[in-house]
Order: C-alpha cells, then structure tokens, then sequence
C-alpha cells in the first residue's frame, strides 16, 4: 500500500509514525514551513488523515484534499474533526475508544486522590525538607466522598467501577438516564453538582457541552467540592474555574485538559489545592502502542476494502 | 437532718495517658465525659492505674511497667504496635488494643494514592506543569499503565485487605504473603516474601514491624521484584532496608517507589529528592479527620469493654 499517500497531521506517536512509514506513503504535516507550500504538493495525493487531539481534520483541510477518503484519529475525542462536513463527503472517520478507556479513568482517580489527600502537595512538603520542622496537617477521607459523573459513557462507567470499590456513593449526569446502572441520575447539571463532593467531567466535547461547566455550576459545587476534567478543556469556563479558585469559591481541581493546551493560566501553579497534569490520560507506553495499532487496522481495513474496526462516521 | 452533698462521687475509672512530650492524642477532651486521666508515671495514681493509653509511637518499655503494678491494659491509638514491648505485656498478662480498623480506609486510599502517582507520574507531572515547561517541552514521558499489574500485598491484614479490593477493581490481580495464609481469602498466597516478588510487578507493605519482618524488603527481594517494579510502602520504614532501596533506585534497578515511611523520620534521603519516579509523604496515609474520630471511639468502646469486663474491641 506504499502508493497510497497518508497524512499525519502532528507528532503524536513515534511508533505510529514508523508504522504508517512502512506501510503507506507517509507526508507530515508539521515538515512544512507553510500551508501554501503543503498543498502545493500534496493536496490530490492524499487519501488519508491521521489526526489527533492537536490538529484533526477541520473544514478548510478536508475542502483541500479532493481525494480524502478517510480520517483515522489518534484519540476518542471527536472534537477536532468537522464530523458533518466527513459526512457530507461521504469520508469515513474512525477513532480509538475502549483501548484508552482505562488509563483515563486512572488518571482521573489519581488526580481525585491526589487532590483529596494533597499527595503532590506532601511530596513537595517533604522535598523541600519541611518534615522536620513538623507535621503537615490533616487532609480529608476520601473513601466515600460522594462522586458525581459528567457524562457516564465508557470513561465516566470505568471511573465509577473504581470509586465505588472506595465506598464512595455514584451519581451522575448524561444525555440519557441509564436504568441498568444502580447509580443516581440527575437530570440537569447544577442538582448533580449539588448533590456530591467530586464532580468528574467525563463527557464528550460537542457545540451542547461547551462550557457545560460553568459558574453556575462551580458555584453549586462549591467550597468544599472538587472538580475534575479529563475530557476536554472546554468542557469548563476556564477563567471562571481560575477566579472561583483564586477566591476559594471551590475546593480543588484536579485538571488534566485545558482550554487551550500547551498554554496553562499561571494563577493556577501557586495554588496548593489544585493538581496539574499535561494532557496525558492515555499516555502509556501500552494503551499509546494499542492506539497506534488501532489507527494502522482501521487504515488497512478501508483500503483492503473490509469493514471498519471503530467507524464513527 | 439531710446532709447536703456538694460533690457527686466520682465513678471514672483512672487512666493513665501515657505520652512523649511532642505527641498529642487527637481528641482527649472527648474522654473525659468517661474517664479520669492523669499522665505522669511519676504520678501517685500510677500505682493503682489499671489501663493506659499510648499515644502514637510512645514507648512503653518493661521499666516503664514497673512503675505500673496494677496495669493490665494497654490501648494503642496506632495500627502499628512495634513501640510497645509486647512480650513484657504478654509476660504480665497485660492485654494489648491497637486502632482496629479506624485507620484501615485512609492508610489503603493513599496506597492506591502512591501508586497510581508512581506509576502515572502525577507529582512529577504536576510539577513539568508548574514549571512552564509544557509549551516549550511539548511531550511528556509516558507512564505505565496499571490495570493488569500483578500486585503483590506483604500483609494481608485490614488494610491489606482495603488496598486489595481497590485495586481489582483496576483491573489488577493479586496475590500476597502473610504471616499465615488465609483459608478464607481467594487471592494466591506465597509463603515468602521473594517468591511473592518474583510473581509481582508491584509490592505493597502494610505488614506489622516486629523481629521477623525488620527489613522484610531486602536486597534479594528488590532484585527478585526487578527494573520495573514498584514499592509502596505505608507500614513502618524499618520494613525496607532503606540504603539498599535508595541504592537501586538511584541506580535505575527499580522501576519506582512511593514512601510514606522512613527508617529515621522525620529524615528522608535527600538522594531521592532528585527521582522523578519516586512519590514521598510525611507518615501521614492515616491522618484525616475521619481516622481520629472512629479512633477515639474505638478508644472509649475498648476502655469501657475492659472495664465492665466485657471481651475487647480490637485486641492485637
């Protein structure tokens, strides 16, 4: 298949990148100086998109390539990717759920501990040699604080499996009720949030879910709750979450998406109840592999004519 | 003629509060509705005192029972009973009471706590975000996953047993080692502790420090654990040869360790201050607000047991 001429839009993956290399005629978006100059060689070569959560497939890019047939997504989130015009078109899009969905819920466990306990605080207490000079102070139990699920799909069901082996009481909020799950449903946003201690946004990022969390919402969470994002940036009013923390109107926030990632708003690292981490819910040498694996056979697939592997569209 | 009668007898059984200068117990003035406390050995009423509490890692030494004829109780408001000589109290038909299960969820949340930090570098991460680094450096190193980890527990007591069910609930499996083996309990028992590491990716100490286990985690097992295992430690820090764990780590042998313990607190080796892979914490996995509570009532339930002569609530 080395004729067929695929894209990928960013670094995301070196074993992706070896991947596509030794079976397709691999372009890299990110080798140009410019998009005059990309589209003046490539732009009736390219078949295929490997995109992620950096650079998807937005309107202007797949208008620009007459023979796209498929966008292969390094990530669940859809997001990046102008899905209507895909299908519009006719292109296919696939994406990586179910092999990431683990690691993600992790990570949103770790951030809850990490925030609850104050573990990365205590860390930094300890590397900055203040146990000596005495004991840091009380944090709080987090078996059975009441956790609340922004969206229970396949991420926000794994973190709810995990906290309840805490004890830890499940409610949650999604587009639909789900009746086979023993958990409490809330019909609107603002009584979840009311009704638990760590709120977890888990849901997808779409035109209905932006800013779905918002001052509203953060304030009903309130000074002893917790947030947590792994899903995306925007799923939250960033500048409000920041003023709500500065002034103590939240407890903490355990954050490992921003609105507009690399960039993360300084007032946030002097604060002690907040934990910070770089966009990486996936990101281990195993589920990393296991995506990257995922993105080749959907690509195989479509060209080889046999059924998708996880088609969206 | 009715004598009147200002004072109302008092029927407080004595105890003593036995306790070094720098330690507290969280909550005492909650006891006092039931007991009458006093804390000097040197105390008159220690010669009559018939239980005492100890106070975190206070000693309590065969001279200090000496001074205490009519003792026949000690309650410990730790899990952990290593300050006391047990032996001496055994001798002596002195009962002993450690804290049960009043700290059993708070020590297993910060293992898993530890854990899911060493293996998904959490503090490390939290701090490439602070520093600014993240648009400049763009990537991150990946972490390990830790669903399908074998996690070996050194200890299958009550907070063995709570980290256990956590973290199958990730998805991992477990196996342990433990002073016996439990007929009751599913999970593969391993009489050793080396055997226990060879079939682990990850080892977690919650066991008792005694004789026996000083130093259960010694070279030989770090070795048999290997370069990609972890250590979490939340029991005593003299569970873990302590030089040899820094020697591996600082040498990349291991693949990562979250401490809460250390063999000389508050001193922690400053050779680990530098590990990106290495989680550490100020002995505190028990102290929430929540612990203290369920202990002091633990406290008063063992103390009011043994003094209407009714079998103990948590005896070790």
């Amino acid at each position: 298949m080395d004729s067929i001429t695929v894209l990928m839009t960013s670094p995301m993956s070196d074993y992706l990148e070896t991947q596509l290399k030794d079976r397709f005629n691999l372009v890299k978006l990110w080798t140009y100086s410019s998009k005059t100059d990309f589209f003046k060689h490539n732009s009736h070569s390219i078949r295929a998109i490997v995109g992620n959560t950096k650079i998807g497939a937005d309107a202007e890019l797949i208008d620009s390539l007459p023979e796209l047939e498929i966008v292969s997504s390094y990530s669940v989130g859809l997001d990046k990717i102008d899905l209507r015009k895909c299908q519009e078109k006719g292109i296919r899009v696939t994406n990586t759920p179910d092999v990431l969905t683990d690691d993600v819920a992790d990570v949103a466990m770790g951030l809850m501990l990490a925030v609850a306990r104050r573990v990365c605080e205590c860390d930094r207490f300890v590397r900055r040699g203040l146990w000596p000079k005495g004991d840091f102070r009380l944090t709080n139990k987090f078996s059975g604080m009441q956790v609340g699920i922004v969206g229970l799909g396949r991420i926000g069901s794994a973190i709810a499996k995990r906290a309840e082996a805490f004890g830890c009481p499940i409610s949650y909020y999604s587009r639909s009720e789900k009746p086979e799950t023993n958990y409490k449903y809330f019909s609107n946003i603002i009584d979840l949030a009311v009704n638990c201690q760590i709120l977890v946004v888990a849901c997808a990022l779409t035109e209905e879910t932006h800013h779905i969390v918002n001052r509203e919402v953060i304030d009903a969470l309130g000074p002893e709750g917790i947030l947590i994002n792994i899903g995306r940036g925007s799923l939250i009013d960033e500048p409000e979450l920041v003023s709500a923390l500065l002034q103590g109107r939240l407890g903490g926030a355990g954050l490992d998406v921003f609105e507009n990632e690399p960039e993360v708003p300084e007032q946030l690292f002097g604060l002690e109840n907040v934990v910070l981490m770089p966009h990486v819910g996936s990101d281990t040498v195993e589920t990393t592999d296991a995506m990257a694996d995922l993105v080749i056979k959907n690509l195989e697939a479509h060209f080889l004519k046999k059924p998708l592997l996880t088609p969206v569209v | 003629m009715a004598t009147e009668d200002n004072e109302v007898e008092d029927h407080r059984p004595l105890v003593l509060i036995h306790h070094l200068p720098s330690f507290k117990l969280p909550l005492q003035d909650r006891l006092i509705t039931h007991f009458r406390l006093f804390d000097s050995l040197a105390s008159p009423e220690a010669s009559s005192v018939r239980a005492l509490i100890c106070v975190g890692p206070t000693p309590v030494t065969a001279d200090n029972l000496d001074h205490l004829p009519s003792l026949r109780l000690v309650v410990g408001s730790s899990a952990g009973l290593d300050h006391v000589d047990l032996a001496e109290c055994r001798r002596r038909g002195i009962s002993v009471t450690n804290s049960g299960d009043a700290y059993s969820e708070n020590v297993a949340d910060y293992a898993v706590a530890l854990l899911l930090d060493v293996l998904r570098r959490v503090s490390a991460a939290d701090r490439f975000v602070r520093s600014g680094l993240w648009p400049q450096m763009g990537e991150y190193p990946l972490g390990c996953k830790l669903g399908g980890k074998r996690i070996g527990i050194v200890g299958l007591g009550s907070i063995g047993s709570e980290v256990a069910k956590r973290l199958v609930a990730f998805g991992c499996t477990v196996a342990y080692n433990s002073r016996n083996k439990k007929p009751s309990v599913l999970y593969p028992y391993y009489a050793n502790v080396h055997d226990l590491a060879v079939n682990s990716d990850v080892l977690i100490v919650c066991c008792a420090l005694t004789n026996e286990t000083h130093h259960i985690i010694n070279k030989d097992v770090l070795t048999a654990l290997g370069r990609e295992g972890v250590i979490i430690n939340v029991g005593r820090g003299a569970l873990v040869d302590e030089k040899e764990l820094v020697q591996f780590l600082v040498q990349g042998e291991i693949g990562g360790a979250g401490l809460d313990v250390f063999e000389n607190e508050p001193n922690v080796p400053k050779e680990l201050f530098a590990l990106d892979n290495v989680v550490l914490s100020p002995h505190l996995a028990v102290s929430t607000p929540e612990s203290f509570e369920a202990l002091n009532e633990l406290i008063i339930a063992n103390l009011k047991a043994f003094f209407s002569n009714k079998p103990l609530l948590s005896p070790f």
